[in-house]
Formats: structure tokens, sequence, C-alpha cells
């Protein structure tokens, strides 16, 4: 490609860190090429407000010279349309800030030029200085787009690399221009009319504004920009209504203007040689990939893999993981001693343990995600499914966390983030833990055991089976219904649009996935792992302290008991264990708990479990077990064949069918989960969605249990 | 170039929504104001020419080409009812 001729000035001075803005239009590779510059060097954090992350990374550019590179949200043009798109107006119009970026790298799909020159010319005309990264080369030529790079340079009037980021061709070229002191653009694109100067020059003195396009997007944005003051902010109000400024047709002539003059630019510039008789290869593929019945068979398909992996596969390093914090755990309990081994162990070690559980499932999860976004088959799913869930207020997206969530709720919503509309995000971050996940399979397998009779029905079915099903089948109209009811309870200001653009097919760049799936382990261990390992600490403070030292005597009690009855070492241990979680702190909340969730046919000891299984659904099975003194890890059996010796005070069995069922709706219905309110608190940055999801879900699972317990006693 | 809002096409003016499946028309203008904004800024500026490319398998959304085979959009029925098409 054509060396550049613009003349460049000295070059940065080393030691100082530059500050780079990365921007560009969605599937312009902008994400490659964020990978290629700062490969793991990346770091994310948040903007305040929204729920987009703020990735940064670290790039070196020189041998001398480091960059922090800052990693926009795609857009197509500087209006923002939605909440997330104003982080980058904030950033790009404060020049005060420490923030403001020394310059911008603009990505640009070569194959696509005309488009993504719509938001170069923006940027350009704000004066930003600008390098124009001319990505997707191969493709433009495989589409016979031929670029002339030298006189496209002359027309933009900023230095233009052209490139491939997902092979890493150009990232060389670029680096040199990077490195360099660049000036400011001198080219414009776009003038405002005449009749609107008036008021562009007041808004530019009185803020001191550099130019007068940066003038005009004040005007346009005054209400969403943060930095403004409310004052300033009504300053600009009343010119705008003094002028009779009309933003929206402005707006609209100001687009139409802009392809005008690129248009005309890229008259000299591109050449399109297209042999009309071959279809695009894209369009061939669909054509099976979205076919009314081949392609929802295959995406069932894939479906179905993706959570044969998340639910089968993952288990397998779990198991490991499980089995090597309690190696961990035992090491230390056997070398040491005292209380705060008891809190390293059971409270931190525990918490950790349930945070690096995750880990295998969330790996697996977006490694499919990744692949399915990086081919471009996301933007296909999204195409077939948007008429069925549009209906329940949910997107084309939400099939997959929807899905996923039958396996684990925690991965599930963290995929919601593909889905780029606000409203249908939350409603299916809110929904998606009301799918069955696995964790429930432990509760639903003692229950259903324990009052489902083991009978054939029909021949090939058993009534067990069928029960199972009915408790999957309940949790999914939930989730469904939920979300119809959140479609019309939820109000938003932003308006929903479909528009995307319709990628064509790639090849995924292993890269891209791996650093994928690095980033968001990393994010969930780091962010959601706090929580975690928090709430992990208060439930073993509350199951193993008690007021007074009620714990001791119960102990001492329990210890006479069991001589008087002449047990073996082990079910005297396990009566103690069971007499001093009645009396911790959680025995006493499970009491204090009793006369509310008796009409419910819950007594105290289901109370302390359901207190203890807040940290992860299954723990309900090992708390049940210690009550009944059958030992932490007794399996299945035993632990039925002693609840069904339990009696009430009048010496009927305790777990009648319809106690048990009531308890199997709580658990389809409560949040019951630590990692689900902490993803859901990192996901929606802030602790309202959380909340209101534990509290709905929560007084869903009552008043249905009531229900149950009610008509059925 | 006429504005994107300020022309009312008459009820007998053919939008994208009418076209058959492969059938082109050249866009004349965009009549919602707002999601006007969204369809210029992705490339649906009047004088276009645009294409139905294909439908999904239950009729909406559907995929527009644009240009002469720039690119492919996909957007609802609803959506592509407010691209008018010139006579």
């Amino acid at each position: 490609m054509s060396a550049t001729t613009l003349e460049v000035a000295s070059p940065r001075l080393p030691g100082t860190l530059t500050r780079i803005a990365l921007i560009g239009n969605p599937n312009s590779g902008k994400s490659s090429l964020f990978n290629q510059l700062t490969g793991l060097n990346q770091k994310v954090g948040n903007f305040p407000g929204v729920t987009v992350d703020r990735k940064t990374g670290v790039a070196q550019i020189t041998p001398l010279l480091r960059a922090e590179i800052i990693d926009l949200p795609g857009t197509y043009s500087l209006y923002p349309k939605s909440l997330d798109e104003r982080v980058i107006t904030d950033l790009l119009y404060d020049r005060t800030s420490a923030q403001y970026p020394d310059f911008v790298v603009i990505t640009a799909d070569a194959s696509n030029l005309r488009r993504n020159l719509l938001l170069f010319t923006q940027l350009a005309d704000l004066g930003l200085p600008a390098v124009l990264a001319l990505n997707m080369m191969d493709t433009a030529e495989q589409h016979g787009v031929k670029i002339d790079v030298a006189a496209l340079q002359q027309e933009v009037g900023v230095p233009v690399i052209p490139m491939n980021a997902r092979k890493g061709i150009g990232i060389a070229a670029l680096k040199i221009v990077m490195g360099q002191q660049l000036a400011a653009p001198t080219v414009r694109f776009y003038e405002p009319t005449e009749e609107l100067l008036p008021m562009i020059r007041q808004i530019r003195y009185y803020f001191n504004l550099h130019n007068d396009y940066l003038a005009l997007h004040y005007a346009h944005q005054y209400q969403r920009i943060s930095f403004l003051t409310a004052d300033e902010q009504a300053y600009i109000g009343e010119l705008v209504q003094q002028y009779g400024f009309e933003p929206t047709a402005q707006q609209a002539q100001e687009t139409i203007d802009r392809y005008a003059r690129i248009n005309e630019l890229l008259l000299n510039v591109v050449e399109v040689t297209r042999t009309d008789e071959a279809e695009p290869y894209s369009n061939r593929i669909d054509r099976v990939l979205t076919h009314k019945v081949w392609g929802y068979l295959i995406f069932f398909g894939v479906l179905f893999l993706m959570f044969q992996a998340v639910f089968a596969w993952a288990s397998y390093p779990m198991e490991l993981i499980d089995e090597g914090v309690a190696w961990i755990n035992q090491l230390v309990q056997t070398n040491f001693e005292g209380p705060l081994i008891s809190l390293l162990t059971e409270g931190v070690l525990a918490g950790l343990g349930g945070v690096l559980i995750f880990i295998p499932q969330i790996s697996l999860l977006f490694a499919f995600i990744a692949v399915l976004e990086e081919t471009g088959y996301m933007a296909r799913v999204t195409f077939m499914m948007d008429r069925i869930m549009r209906k329940f207020g949910l997107n084309g997206k939400s099939v997959v966390p929807l899905i996923s969530g039958v396996a684990c709720a925690v991965p599930a919503i963290m995929s919601a983030r593909t889905i780029e509309n606000w409203k249908d995000r939350i409603i299916t971050i809110f929904v998606t833990p009301l799918m069955s996940c696995s964790a429930r399979i432990p509760v639903y397998t003692v229950l259903i055991g324990l009052v489902v009779p083991d009978t054939p029905v029909l021949g090939i079915f058993n009534l067990r089976g069928i029960a199972l099903m009915g408790l999957y089948l309940l949790g999914f109209f939930a989730a469904i219904l939920s979300a119809l009811a959140m479609k019309f309870l939820l109000k938003t200001r932003e308006r929903s649009y479909f528009i995307m653009e319709f990628p064509v097919y790639r090849w995924p760049r292993w890269k891209n996935v791996g650093i994928t799936i690095v980033e968001k382990v990393k994010t969930f261990v780091f962010q959601a792992g706090k929580v975690i390992v928090a709430i992990s600490v208060i439930l073993w403070v509350l199951a193993s302290y008690g007021p007074g030292d009620q714990l001791a005597q119960a102990e001492t009690q329990a210890r006479a008991a069991a001589t008087q009855q002449q047990l073996s070492p082990e079910e005297t241990e396990n009566a103690v264990a069971s007499a001093k979680l009645e009396n911790s702190y959680a025995g006493t909340i499970g009491h204090a708990l009793e006369p509310g969730i008796r009409p419910l046919g819950f007594d105290w000891k289901i109370g302390i479990a359901l207190i203890t299984s807040f940290a992860a659904r299954e723990v309900f099975v090992g708390t049940i077990s210690t009550i009944y003194s059958v030992g932490q890890d007794a399996d299945t059996r035993t632990i039925q064949q002693k609840l069904a010796t339990a009696r009430d005070s009048q010496g009927q069995p305790f777990f009648t069918p319809v106690r048990a069922l009531s308890l199997l709706v709580f658990y389809v219905f409560a949040m019951q989960c630590m990692s689900t309110l902490a993803v859901t608190y990192r996901e929606t940055k802030g602790w309202k969605w959380p909340i209101l999801q534990a509290v709905y879900m929560t007084g869903l699972a009552y008043a249905a249990s009531l229900l149950v317990y009610q008509l059925g006693s | 170039m006429p504005v994107s809002s300020a022309s009312f096409p008459t009820s007998t003016a053919r939008s994208v929504k009418d076209l058959r499946v492969g059938e082109s028309g050249t866009i004349c203008c965009l009549n919602d104001p707002e999601m006007a904004l969204k369809l210029l800024e992705m490339g649906c500026i009047p004088g276009t020419q645009v294409r139905l490319n294909s439908k999904a398998p239950l009729g909406c959304p559907v995929t527009l080409v644009l240009g002469n085979g720039d690119y492919t959009l996909s957007l609802r029925v609803s959506e592509a009812a407010t691209i008018m098409l010139r006579d």
C-alpha cells in the first residue's frame, strides 16, 4: 500500500502516557484492533451511570512510548441513540477533562466505507486529531472494492492506515503513526447553515469552545451532557427556544449533507468491480441457516450443544475445583486450630470456592457466545427469534440467556450483555433466574423421591419424571409471564429499534475468543466475587455463632444425651452438629421465621435451611441433613429415609405430599442464590435491580407456596 | 434531495414493506422523523437503491440490501414500513 504523504510533526516525548480513544461503527473490527494493541493488558471498569463497561488497555507503541487506549462502544454517529452511547459524547466534548484523549483512532470497514465515513467526518469536524484505520481490506478486496489509499488520505486530511486487524496486518504501520504528534485535522466536511450561526456562536463563546460544530452538539445534547451544571443546561435551553432550533430536522439534514459530501469524495477513491452473477456466499449460507425448517433445527442443535457444554462438560473441571478447595480446607483444618481458622475455611475459602466453581461454566458459555458473535451467527439468531420473543417483551438474543439459565443463571445473566437494548436486557436479566438451574436438582431429587411414588405412567414415563418436568415447565412459564408483565410495567424514554447491520459470515478469530473468555472470567471473579465472599462470610457467622453461650450449652446437653442413649461417636457428632445449628443465629432466625412460614407448611428446620441455602440452593440438602442429624455427607437415600420418619406434633408424617410440593414450588421461584444476586448487581451496575429481583422472586415463591399448601390441605 | 421528515406520502405510496423478496426500489423519503435519524445514519438516504433480500421464517424481521450490494440491514416490518419508495 502507498506510504503516508502527510507531513508528520516531531515524535512524541518518551515517558509520557498518551491517551488514545478507539472509536468506530459496530462490526468495523474495533475489538479486534483493541485486542491486537493491548493483548491481555486490559482492564474493565465502569462509566458512571451506564451499564457499558469501560474497557481500557495499555499498548506499547514504541520501545519508549506506552499509550492508554480506551475502547468506546460501537456507534454509527456522534448523536447518541442510547444511554450507553452517551459515554462517547461525555468523553469527547469536554476538552478540559483529564480523560480527554490526545487523539482518536477511528476504525472503518473498508468494504463499506461510505457508511463508516459518516462517523469519521463528524469526529474530524469536532477538531480531534485522528487516524483512520481502514480495516478489513481483505473483505473489501473479495467484494471487488478497490481503494486508493493515497487519494483517500488527500481527501480526508488525516493519516489513513490500511489494515486487517484480525490478522494483525497494518498494526506496525498504525503504531508508527500513533507514535507521532498528530495535528488537528484541517479538512471540514460539514458547515452549519447560516441561520444557525447566531445561536451556535453564542453557545461557543459562552462556554469558550474551540469550534462551531462542538457548539452545535451542545445545542443538541445539552440535557444529556453530564458535566454541564443545571444553570448551564438552562442557558442553552433558553437559546434553543429563542432561536427555534429544531434538532431532529437539523440532524436529518446534516446526515444527508454528510453523505452527499462523502459520495463526492469517494468518487476518485473507490472503484468497484463487482461480479454480479455470483451470489454472495453469506446469502447462500443464510438460505440454509435461516431456513424455516433447517434454520430452527440447526439453531436448536447449537443451543443443545451449548447447554450440554455448560451442563455436562463443565461438571468435570467443577468437580476438580470442588475437590481442590476441599483439599486446601482439610489441609488448613488439620494443621491449624481456632475460630479464625474456621472463619478462613468455612467462611472465606468456602466463599472463594463458590466463586471459582463458576469459572468452567462461564468459560464454556462465553467460548460459544464469542464464536457465535464472531461468525455473525448471533445476528441470525436474533433474526429468527425476534418475532416470537418480542411478544413477551424479550429480544431475539434473549434465547441464549434463557436456555443457559437452565444450567446456571450466573453465566446466563452475563450473556445478556449481548442485548443492546436496555429494556430488553433488564427484562432478560430479571427473569432468567426463574429458569430451573442445575443447583435446584438436588433439592428436587430429594423431595420428589420422598413423596412421589416411583410408578410408571403410560408405559414409557415415570411419575417422578413427570413431576420433575412439571417443575421445569413451571419455572419456564413463570419466566415468560414475568417478562410479559415487565414489558408493560417498565417505562423507558429510550426508543427501541431493531435496525441493525446484518454482518457477513466470517471465521472466528480464536485470539478474540480467548480474550473474551479471560475478560469475562476476570470481571466475574473480581466484581461479583467480592459480593459472594462477603455473603458467604456472613452466612458462616450466622451458622457458627449463637446468642450468649447458647451454643456451648446446647453442645454439652447434646453430648450428655448422646452418652445416655449410648450413641456411636459418629451419631454423637451428628447430634451435636444438629443441636449447635439449632442454637446458632441461623437457628434463632429459623425459629423466628416459623410463624411467617407456617402458612406455607414450613417449620423452623426448613426456615434454617432457607437461610443457609441462600449461599446456593443445593446447600438446602446439606443443612437439612445436619438438622435431622444424618451428617453433612449423607447420600440422598439416607436423607430421604430420615425425612420420611419425621413426625409433626400430632405424630403424623411431617413431609406430606402437599408440604413437599409447597417446598418444591418455593424453590422453583425463590431467588435463593447469592451468586445470582451478585452477578445481577455487577451487570446492572447497582443494587436496585438485584434487590427488586430478590424481593419479586421471594414474593412469588411465598405466594405460590401459600396457594399450594392452603389449597392442598 | 427532499428532507426526510418534511414530505408526507399519500396513502397510495409504496414502502419497503410492500416489496416482494428480490424486488428493488429507490428510497424517496422516510416518514417517521425519529426513526429516520437512525435509518439515515445506517445509510437509508433518499435516492439510494434498496432491495428486499429476505424475510425471517415468521415474516418479520426482514433484510434489505442497500446501494449496489454494499451491505445488508436487518429491521422489523414496522420499521421497513417507514421507508417510502419512489414511484
